[in-house]
């Protein structure tokens, strides 16, 4: 039970975090907006308060601190500087990272966390710095410790729980269970709100409890015990016991702190987090309300902080759903194929009905597929942090500006593109953007800019990670892959070639082995990774003035739009990304190259031919000219043109991994079920052309592994 | 692992129930059988899609039920010659390392009962392959009927093909 809590303790986190994210990178663009600042402190808040229930410690205290900075700053008595936020951001981080270890168990560098709660303890007033902590205070970070002494006090609590409290599933009967271990309670039902039955609506909340609560303990543990449905309940407690010295002595303290906490926690207070208001109200800091409103919003500034409700599904369930609107799809064209070869006379009105099936069907797959589509906000928000250490690990000074953080990607996409753009952004800082001293002499800037931008496009996605350093130094490059023997001395090679071999396994251009980058997993990694989610990924560079890596992902995972083709009497498909144009062949169009090569003339330009069969394995000779060519570029914009017998249709399918069911296939993507049942495979063009012996000695990739083998 | 675990759970049965089920088979020309817990369904043979660079012994995939299967034939499995697949012939669908794969089978002749007692091990022959890929022998009606190991045959998923 409590591991189930503490996991969406967790899952909010991540949440709050981002928003926390999100809010610093306003203000470090300069936003210095009140609002921003309340949403960090909002975020740090509940972090710290859930933090607090889990007895997670450490966590507690960072964000303690944290917090409080930022509560000096909301009151106006701190302003905003670049050394400050610097602190902030790195703070946010190391804060992601206790987060981080007390979710997976991970060690804390303690020099790190002692540094900066140091650095943040300056910005601290000293009185504030003296108090104790209390984590599970209602009143904030600052209320006065509360007097402890011995003797029993009687708290009177009215307790009206609104209809949202029980939209979270807070049960009031767990709130009175734990305020009866805290001593003598007795509850008394108020039930005068309640309507007669014929207006009575069933989701209102028209209850409320009248508590008596005789116990040793301060007011705050009672406050900790309404933690959690803080904001969605109106409370009032009040102690009517003892009050003379006591109230003298919160006086005195009140006085010489000069805060205004109150022994009641009445609606009248100034400050939005004391105050237990109705969940309507915007600003109320109730964890719940939050992880519902803050993904959502586009910029803390700018949007409504109106709760646009969520729900979190198991993602698996969604999958199961794409499977199975991926068989609908499947079963249609199988029907439709099964109604097209009938002997029945007149079949229109069944194909009529049969197309609105379609785009029904059509219609439910979009949908399921926009489940798993997400905002790459999150993922930008993250890489701004590893250029952040990047810059500050390498004594560079980068800044990550980001453009079309809205474009949705496939959820898996996102999270496997994490580590390739970690690997690309850290190289970025370490190879590409010059040191300071020697931007200037270039006469750029002194901070470095790397733009990472995503869009749409074409059906596809694009992200673009483009730097303005020193671009690839190509006759290093060159060096480097002579000297590890990765191309013969003699290559000649062009430019884009060149800045290619950045790919190849086992290349690190660093001089020296660096913290950051060439660790030996180099961009090969990155294009692994790349290649692996079916897609490219390709660099352009302009010596002095920057370089591009350019990531061309398919939208999804589970569809494609493809081409069926036929190939030595198999049906394929070939994904349409890929094809440039198709054209049926004649004999004039094919001249011969040497003793095995043949080009195909397309207007005047001659393009190597790479017949698929032949790439595969299916057939040897080559005595039926294949009748259609597709024209495909490969990610270094080489052309092939693939030679494929017959061209039949255009079509989305739906993709099956051929994991598991055999090993990897070279010139095979994954496989797909065609309308009759058939499985299809659908080809991968980069790696057939690779596999291809007449268009090997045109593809730079397999001329270098023919260089490594020989 | 799972399905060795089975296979020993099911020997463990048989001590207690005496006979167990098995379906037999040939291939060609030889009887083989297969332990009737192992095997999920048969269907008729159907042509299947082809995979690329794959060995003599597998035929390619199969559609079962929106699922990609490899289908194996037996026959080249075993070192025999390879099958000429037909209508004629039977894929016997079997679950094993947690996956579902065809065989591809002669035609499948009927189910037999047999005490373990009556299993006897496999002779000492000097091909490794069948050692490996026999558990035992019996015989039925006078004549041989040969039980596969399973597991030795379908190698574990990342072991397959390559």
């Amino acid at each position: 039970m409590s591991g189930s809590i503490q996991d969406t303790f967790f899952e909010e986190c991540e949440d709050l975090l981002e928003a926390m994210d999100e809010g610093l990178t306003a203000i470090e663009g300069g936003e210095h907006d009140q609002e921003v600042v309340n949403a960090i402190f909002r975020a740090v808040h509940s972090i710290k308060g859930g933090a607090g229930a889990f007895g997670l410690d450490e966590l507690v205290g960072f964000a303690h601190k944290f917090e409080t900075v930022f509560d000096e700053l909301r009151s106006g008595k701190l302003e905003f500087d670049t050394a400050l936020i610097q602190l902030l951001l790195r703070s946010s981080d190391h804060l992601a990272d206790l987060v981080a270890n007390a979710r997976d168990g991970g060690t804390t560098d303690q020099a790190h966390h002692d540094v900066l709660i140091e650095a943040l303890a300056k910005y601290i007033p000293e009185e504030e710095e003296d108090l104790t902590f209390e984590p599970m205070g209602l009143s904030g970070a600052f209320a006065p410790e509360p007097i402890m002494d011995d003797s029993e006090k009687t708290f009177e609590i009215r307790f009206h729980p609104l209809k949202e409290m029980y939209g979270t599933g807070n049960e009031p009967f767990f709130l009175f269970q734990a305020l009866s271990e805290l001593g003598e309670l007795s509850v008394r039902l108020d039930d005068s709100e309640l309507p007669g039955f014929d207006t009575i609506d069933a989701e209102e909340s028209y209850l409320a409890w009248n508590l008596t609560l005789i116990t040793k303990d301060s007011q705050d543990s009672i406050e900790a015990v309404f933690e959690f449905v803080e904001g969605l309940c109106e409370l009032t407690i009040s102690s009517d016991a003892d009050p003379a010295e006591e109230a003298d002595a919160l006086a005195a303290l009140n006085a010489a702190f000069g805060t205004d906490a109150e022994p009641t926690a009445d609606a009248g207070q100034p400050d939005p987090f004391e105050q237990p208001a109705p969940a309507k109200e915007a600003e109320v800091s109730a964890p719940v309300e939050e992880k519902a409103s803050l993904p959502k919003t586009e910029t803390a500034k700018t949007e409504q902080r109106g709760p646009k409700p969520t729900l979190r599904v198991d993602l698996e369930r969604v999958d199961r759903l794409i499977n199975a609107v991926g068989e609908l799809i499947i079963n249609h064209s199988m029907l439709a194929q099964q109604i097209a070869n009938l002997d029945a006379g007149d079949v229109r009105d069944v194909e009529t009905e049969l197309e609105g099936f379609k785009n029904l069907a059509r219609d439910i797959q979009e949908g399921v597929m926009s489940i798993r589509a997400q905002p790459v906000k999150p993922l930008f928000q993250r890489m701004a942090r590893i250029v952040r250490e990047a810059s500050s690990a390498t004594g560079k000074t980068a800044k990550l500006v980001t453009e079309g953080e809205a474009t949705e990607v496939d959820k898996t996409v996102i999270e496997r593109l994490s580590d390739p753009l970690t690997h690309i952004l850290r190289n970025a800082v370490d190879h590409g953007i010059e040191k300071p001293e020697g931007r200037e002499e270039a006469g750029k800037d002194k901070a470095g800019e790397i733009r990472l931008s995503a869009s749409h496009r074409s059906g596809s996605v694009c992200i673009e990670i483009r730097d303005d350093g020193a671009g690839v130094n190509r006759p290093r490059v060159k060096q480097i892959a002579i000297d590890k023997g990765l191309i013969p001395e003699n290559a000649e090679l062009t430019d884009s070639e060149i800045d290619n071999l950045l790919f190849l396994p086992g290349f690190s251009t660093a001089k020296e082995v660096s913290n950051l980058s060439g660790r030996g997993v180099g961009m090969d990694v990155v294009k692994n990774a790349v290649t692996g989610l079916g897609g490219r990924i390709n660099i352009s560079s302009t010596p002095g003035k920057g370089s591009t890596f350019t990531i061309i992902l398919p939208l999804t995972l589970a569809v494609m739009d493809g081409m069926v083709v036929s190939v030595a009497d198999q049906t394929m498909v070939v994904p349409i990304t890929s094809i440039v144009e198709t054209m049926r062949g004649s004999d004039e169009m094919i001249n011969n190259l040497g003793a095995d090569g043949t080009l195909l003339s397309i207007r005047g330009n001659f393009v190597p031919i790479c017949d698929v069969a032949g790439a595969l394995g299916l057939r040897q000779c080559h005595d039926q000219p294949p009748g259609v060519y597709l024209l495909v570029e490969t990610e270094t914009g080489q052309r092939s043109a693939l030679a494929v017998d017959d061209i039949f249709d255009q079509r989305q399918v739906v993709i099956k991994s051929l994991d598991g069911v055999c090993g990897n296939i070279p010139g095979v993507a994954a496989a797909t079920i065609l309308g009759d049942g058939k499985i299809a495979m659908i080809l991968d063009p980069e790696s057939i052309i690779a596999a291809s012996p007449s268009a090997a000695a045109f593809d730079t990739e397999r001329r270098i592994s023919n260089a490594i083998a020989s | 692992m799972q399905s060795q675990a089975e296979v020993k759970q099911v020997d463990h049965e048989v001590k207690h129930t005496q006979f167990s089920e098995f379906v037999s088979f040939s291939v060609a020309g030889q009887a083989f059988c297969l332990k009737i817990t192992q095997i999920r369904e048969i269907r008729r043979w159907s042509p299947v899609t082809i995979l690329p660079h794959a060995p003599s012994d597998v035929l390619g995939v199969m559609n079962l039920r929106g699922a990609v299967i490899p289908i194996y034939d037996l026959s080249a499995r075993f070192g025999l010659e390879q099958t000429e697949a037909s209508e004629r012939n039977v894929v016997i669908v079997v679950a094993v390392h947690g996956k579902q794969v065809g065989l591809l089978a002669e035609s499948v002749s009927e189910i037999i009962s047999i005490n373990p007692e009556e299993i006897q091990d496999t002779p000492q022959v000097d091909s490794r392959n069948t050692m490996e890929y026999i558990q035992g022998i019996i015989s039925h009606n006078e004549s041989m009927v040969r039980i596969i190991n399973l597991d030795a045959v379908i190698t574990a998923p990342e072991q397959v093909l390559l």
